[in-house]
């Protein structure tokens, strides 16, 4: 069933008349659609980057091409050099913000293939074996119906391959109280998956990088379990 | 969720005890409703919250269980969310058929590729397994009915008195009724007698808009006329959300999540939609309208099928032709301006736009000039401020819309150029309007009609100049004077005007 013939921009719903043209000749034939205005309102993170997390580098907020948060990140002799590195694609800005609620929150599935083009350059870049969504717990699974990480991987045309599950809350409180302070693992490898780690280079997909922690996290247990390198792509930072 | 099939009764998949097959709910034929069983002892809490509701299970606070248990007693029904036939689908909460509205995602509650609806999203997704749950048990017991007394010691003109008596009519005969009342007639309190009396036969009355704005301003006047009354006031995000209220003051958006509610429906402004979104209007009255209920519309100007129908006498009308101070409303004059867009590129207007804003400016008189779009306002205004240093524009996005609104009241502001946004809606006392490039599309009749009743609104001043400058006459501009006119001949013809 062909659901988007109709020529009406993904993210604002307004008709796309032919004199509006679309944003790229690419964009057009791998059907994603988005209106000139739209995508004038999308920032792509361009200039210099950070080259671990692929923030816009500030002055007086870096070292060299890092910024200083992931120097912190990067001193730590437990968090060091886990996750190789962070590429986003858009600034993570009021209109951003918008679409991303609407399609996680409201679950509006479609709004990932607005993007399609973008993180499948970016997941490409990566040079991967493995595209591993960020898993969501059983009751926000339910709730929003679908994985927003696993919604991005196949819009990007990949092929999620679930390798991590969230700890559940009862599993954490068994911890010590020192294992929860030091090792606050959300984390866990799902049983079958163990043997596809290994010796794999896996990019992790999510749809925002706030402080990395939840990434790195997710790149400790894969490490920890034999994958080769963890990096990771999202949509926003 | 899934449904199993057990004994022609829906059962929830969480709550299935046996081994039957299950389906997402689009996808089970079953019309069986479980009877009424009366020595049920069914949750009042669940009655009020659903009653005249059509709401998903995750909008409903309450266990599964219980909810299971009044649905095999015959006190509610799940109703399929999207309802598939054949190759085509339709959105059972919004109505829409319309294939760009639907999407599909891989879902993780039913397990299967679930068809979703895009249109009326915000509201909660329903997919092909969502369930529509609404009340079929007895209602809430209503108040004692002789409360709803209207307190209201206005006076009604002629013509306000004549629309009220035929909504009275239509509404104690469960009949539809338009009534075309122009700009400035004072439509609200013609409703009055006809709320009064459905709500004293123990009815629930609606007034629909499509406008928060307009809910905001109705709900303390009709609080004020019906001060024993319950009043509901629903919008995105307002806060009486679950209240059952005879009274409820919505906006149209808001009618979805009603369902067989209603023994009167109110639609005001029904000419403030375009065409596409008609029909999703037409769903959600007929879904949260009662079946045998009321059905009035308020607009000043109806769209051209409906005057059509009016004319032919296939549509029950009442007009009320002229306004409340009985002066004739004032008749847009045309005149050509020349490809005005090409002097905007230039820095300059139209020789005769100029002098009319230059004799309006050394006059004294406050002006609304409209123009057709946000980018050639943004050229216009440095224009118009070497006239004069204080005027502003406003649009849509303006983020000091209502800030520029009260300067304009103030008279802070000699000229406020706008686009159609301030079409309706708002008024001030005493100005003159001016339409540049009233050719464009934008500018349909029933805009032209709502942008001309801005003039001469108050009893004091009530002539105003309105001039639509044009680069070439349309239809719509034709159209929107001759409305005019031949409302101000029957308010003459009817000595409604002095
Ligand atoms: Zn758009
Ligand atoms: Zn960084
Ligand atoms: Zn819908
Ligand atoms: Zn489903």
């Amino acid at each position: 069933m062909d659901l988007f013939a109709g020529e009406y921009c993904l993210l604002c719903n307004a008709e796309v008349g032919h004199e509006t043209s679309w944003t790229s000749v690419f964009l057009r034939s791998s059907r994603t659609q988005v209106c000139a205005v739209c995508q004038n309102k999308l920032k792509l993170l361009e200039g210099e980057l950070c080259q671990r997390c692929g923030r816009v580098l500030e002055p007086g907020y870096r070292e060299g091409r890092v910024c200083y948060d992931c120097l912190r990140w990067e001193n730590d002799p437990e968090w060091q050099g886990l996750l190789s590195f962070n590429a986003s694609i858009y600034h993570y800005n009021n209109f951003l913000k918008e679409v991303i609620a609407r399609f996680k929150y409201r679950g509006d599935y479609a709004l990932a293939m607005a993007f399609s083009a973008q993180l499948r350059e970016k997941t490409l870049g990566a040079e991967a074996d493995l595209l591993v969504p960020v898993p969501l717990s059983e009751e926000r699974l339910y709730e929003r119906g679908f994985n927003q990480s696993e919604a991005l991987i196949s819009a990007a045309g990949g092929e999620p391959v679930n390798l991590l599950s969230r700890v559940h809350g009862e599993k954490q409180s068994k911890k010590t109280r020192a294992d929860r302070i030091h090792l606050p693992q959300v984390f866990q490898i799902i049983p079958d998956m163990v043997e596809s780690i290994q010796g794999k280079r896996i990019v992790l997909v999510d749809d925002i990088y706030t402080t990395g922690s939840t990434l790195r996290h997710a790149a400790k247990m894969l490490r920890a379990h034999g994958a080769e390198s963890v990096c990771s792509v999202t949509l926003a930072r | 969720m899934r449904f199993a099939l057990v004994d022609e009764k829906l059962v929830p998949k969480p709550l299935l005890t046996t081994g039957h097959p299950t389906y997402p709910i689009s996808q089970i034929n079953s019309s069986c409703t479980p009877q009424c069983n009366s020595a049920f002892d069914f949750n009042p809490e669940l009655q009020t919250y659903l009653s005249g509701r059509q709401l998903l299970l995750d909008e409903l606070p309450f266990p599964f269980a219980e909810i299971q248990e009044h649905y095999e007693n015959g006190y509610l029904v799940y109703r399929q969310g999207i309802l598939l036939k054949g190759k085509s689908c339709k959105c059972a909460r919004c109505g829409t058929t319309e294939a760009r509205w639907f999407s599909v995602f891989p879902c993780a509650r039913c397990g299967e590729n679930c068809l979703y609806c895009r249109q009326c999203l915000m509201m909660g997704r329903v997919s092909s397994c969502s369930a529509l749950v609404s009340w079929t048990g007895p209602e809430p017991k209503a108040a004692t009915v002789k409360q709803h007394l209207l307190n209201w010691n206005g006076t009604l003109s002629h013509g306000q008195a004549a629309a009220s008596a035929k909504t009275v009519a239509a509404i104690s005969q469960s009949s539809e009724l338009l009534v075309w009342a122009v700009c400035g007639a004072g439509k609200t309190e013609v409703l009055f007698k006809g709320i009064e009396h459905s709500l004293q036969q123990g009815g629930r009355v609606c007034i629909a808009t499509p406008r928060t704005d307009v809910v905001l301003e109705l709900t303390p006047r009709l609080k004020a006329a019906f001060p024993r009354t319950t009043v509901a006031s629903l919008y995105g995000g307002s806060e009486d959300r679950h209240l059952h209220a005879p009274l409820t003051i919505a906006t149209t958006h808001q009618l979805l999540r009603f369902y067989q509610a209603f023994h009167t429906v109110i639609v005001d402004e029904v000419d403030a939609f375009p065409f596409s979104v008609d029909k999703t209007l037409q769903h959600a009255v007929q879904q949260a309208r009662r079946p045998g209920s009321a059905l009035v519309y308020l607009t000043a100007t109806p769209n051209r099928k409906w005057q059509r129908e009016c004319l032919q006498g296939k549509r029950a009308y009442v007009t009320i032709p002229a306004r409340y101070h009985r002066h004739p409303l004032p008749v847009p004059k045309f005149a050509w301006c020349g490809n005005w867009e090409k002097k905007v590129l230039r820095n300059t207007l139209p020789q005769n736009v100029l002098s009319w804003i230059k004799h309006r400016l050394n006059a004294g008189k406050q002006t609304l000039l409209f123009a057709p779009k946000i980018a050639s306002m943004e050229k216009i205004l440095p224009i118009l401020r070497k006239l004069h240093p204080s005027i502003e524009s406003v649009h849509a996005e303006d983020p000091d819309r209502k800030g520029k609104v009260t300067k304009m009241r103030n008279r802070e502001i000699p000229l406020l150029l706008t686009t159609t946004i301030l079409e309706r809606g708002v008024t001030f006392p005493n100005i003159d309007v001016g339409v540049l490039g009233a050719e464009d599309v934008i500018f349909t009749e029933s805009a032209l009609v709502q942008i001309a009743g801005r003039a001469g609104r108050s009893a004091s001043f009530p002539a105003g100049e309105v001039v639509f400058f044009h680069y070439g006459k349309t239809e719509a501009m034709v159209r929107a004077r001759s409305q005019i006119m031949r409302m101000n001949r029957e308010g003459a013809r009817k000595g409604l005007l002095d």
